[in-house]
């Protein structure tokens, strides 16, 4: 099996080179999501270029869309597009590679950018494919900030009353947004039995433990007659310390000394993974 | 004879003929299917049926993400609710998503009589419209409501159909209903009181004023053009239930060498369709053009007809404006 670890890494780096040539991006939240995003593309998901168009494959909503530079990075990596085209031309004048994912993209189902949208559109697909008798599953990976959203709420509920074992959501709990702290900007106390008591399955796991990943994905495969919400625990801007738990680099440009010192840092996990695994 | 059906129903009758055959179309509603007239789709195709409970923001993502697994869903939910308590999800998810979801806006306009003004949809074209790539479209009685529902069966693009709650009197009959797609229809007065109905744009001797209306509108605007032909005035009426993508071409044709232009709608007086056409008049062949809407305020309590006949939304009402028009 590859070092996903160590991909998590070299992928970060790629992601910070993007947000630095398009001159802004939501940093702090591309690094909490990656290692997420990677299990699901590298791992869980039957997508790939080659299946763009197959209506048994897996669907991926970006619900936390202004994390779209790790997207981007992690389907350039599926094959869907270079990452060094990405890189070149994100958010550039005239570009399709926006601040937000576009399904004019190929690998990219649905718009978002506005939160609150992918959870209940998860749902209409996962309701999709059971009517249809499809195989496939739906994931959607929203943020905790976004959980203020009242519509959240509204799919949680649809896909509760559904009973959707085919739809699995994923929350980025990097514990921060743009104002400080989720609990102080709005609390959701208890975020687990809030879910649950919307009918869903519910599994913390550390975000960046890929084998704590793995094992939540199968767990949710394996639940019957009801989704599965996997509270994610994460750290905003993973990667290099500078850049960590810090409110304030929700969407910070590092400065030059920044992104010498994010680089030297991702450099070092990268190859500290590699040893790990050799 | 009194029409007894309202345009939601001829909605349904569609959707139910063409259910059995094609399993892809469902229907969403969000607790609305009584007023939306389509319990019977629920009886008859539960399997092809959506319940979202009271929660409109939630009926439209939903729908959309069905759309885009392949389903043709039609999401009927009240106009007032659907278009603008929705509107964020109809313009990411559906408009700039390019999902094929029909947005059903049922008892729109004033429908809800004395429910006031959280009730009543008087934004409703101007919000959609708005939005890249939505289509607004307002039917005028029940033929017409079920060409229009089947032609949108056909394609594969998003669109908002805004129908009332109550029923209408017939514009049109079984054997005569001209309909093409995003064309409007041209009536006029034949010299024995009846109408002679096509689809707008050939080439005719313009009349002296043109009406344009859409929705439930439509009717009255006839009743005005009759009225005006006692008075030896030629009124051409404009079904222009294709409000966006607005038929220009037919509005010209039809309006290029008439005196003046009316614009009917059970709309607020902004942005709707009396904006549309007095942009297009204006930029192409100038001259004045009238509207006829609900006032920008909440209106008075009433059943629709006690409003419409207050406002001045009635075939004396239009004809009077007709006149002021000309004069």
């Amino acid at each position: 099996m590859s070092n996903l670890k160590a991909m998590s890494f070299a992928f970060r780096k790629d992601t910070v080179d993007m947000i630095m040539a398009g001159k802004g991006g939501h940093i702090g939240g591309d690094m909490s999501v990656m290692d997420i995003l990677i299990e699901l593309y590298f791992e869980q998901m039957n997508i790939s270029p080659e299946k763009a168009d197959d209506p048994d494959r897996d669907r991926f909503v970006m619900s936390k869309g202004h994390s779209v530079e790790a997207l981007y990075t992690v389907l350039a990596h599926k094959g869907f597009f270079p990452i060094e085209e990405v890189i070149e031309k994100f958010s550039k004048f005239g570009s399709q590679f926006i601040g937000h994912p576009n399904n004019k993209l190929p690998g990219i189902e649905m718009n978002s950018g506005s939160l609150g949208h992918g959870l209940p559109v998860s749902v209409g697909m996962a309701l999709a494919g059971r009517m249809d008798n499809r195989p496939y599953r739906v994931y959607t990976v929203m943020g905790d900030g976004e959980l203020a959203e009242g519509s959240v709420w509204e799919g949680f509920m649809s896909g509760g009353h559904y009973g959707l074992d085919n739809l699995c959501a994923i929350i980025d709990m990097n514990g921060l947004q743009i104002s400080g702290t989720t609990d102080q900007v709005m609390n959701h106390r208890e975020l687990a039995k809030q879910v649950a008591d919307f009918g869903w399955h519910v599994i913390e796991v550390d975000g960046h433990d890929f084998d704590a990943l793995r094992a939540a994905f199968e767990e949710a495969k394996q639940t019957k007659g009801m989704p599965t919400a996997i509270i994610a625990h994460t750290i905003k801007g993973y990667g290099a310390k500078v850049m960590e738990n810090k409110a304030g680099w929700h969407h910070h440009l590092p400065n030059a000394e920044e992104y010498e010192e994010i680089v030297k840092e991702l450099e070092e996990r990268r190859q500290k993974a590699e040893e790990e695994q050799a | 004879m009194k029409n007894t059906i309202p345009n939601r129903k001829a909605i349904c009758d569609v959707l139910m003929e063409h259910a059995k055959e094609d399993k892809d179309i469902v229907v969403l509603c969000s607790d609305s299917r009584g007023s939306a007239s389509l319990a019977p789709f629920f009886a008859e195709f539960p399997e092809q049926s959506v319940e979202v409970g009271i929660a409109e923001q939630d009926l439209v993502s939903i729908a959309a993400g069905m759309a885009a697994c392949g389903k043709k869903p039609f999401a009927a939910s009240p106009a007032s609710f659907v278009s603008t308590r929705s509107y964020e999800q109809c313009k990411v998810d559906v408009a700039y998503s390019r999902t094929n979801v029909k947005l059903i806006g049922i008892s729109g306009g004033i429908s809800y009589g004395a429910l006031g003004m959280s009730h009543h949809s008087a934004q409703d074209i101007a919000a959609m419209s708005a939005i890249p790539g939505m289509r607004v479209y307002l039917p005028s009685d029940r033929f017409q409501t079920a060409k229009l529902i089947a032609a949108l069966l056909e394609d594969q693009q998003g669109a908002y159909i805004r129908v009332g709650r109550n029923p209408v009197e017939d514009v049109y009959n079984e054997e005569s209903c001209p309909f093409e797609m995003d064309k409007a229809t041209a009536i006029r007065i034949r010299s024995d009181g009846g109408i002679c109905a096509k689809v707008a744009g050939e080439e005719e001797k313009s009349a002296d004023v043109v009406i344009v209306a859409c929705g439930e509108m439509v009717y009255p605007s006839v009743c005005a053009a009759k009225l005006l032909k006692e008075q030896g005035i030629r009124a051409e009426v404009l079904d222009m239930y294709c409000v966006k993508p607005l038929d220009r071409e037919g509005l010209l044709a039809a309006a290029k060498d008439a005196k003046a232009v009316v614009t009917v709608e059970e709309h607020s007086p902004f942005g709707g369709l009396g904006s549309m056409v007095s942009q297009v008049i204006g930029a192409e062949c100038p001259k004045k053009v009238i509207n006829i809407a609900l006032p920008d305020s909440p209106v008075i309590t009433g059943t629709s007809q006690e409003v419409f006949d207050y406002y001045g939304m009635n075939a004396e009402g239009i004809a009077k404006k007709a006149q002021e028009a000309l004069a």
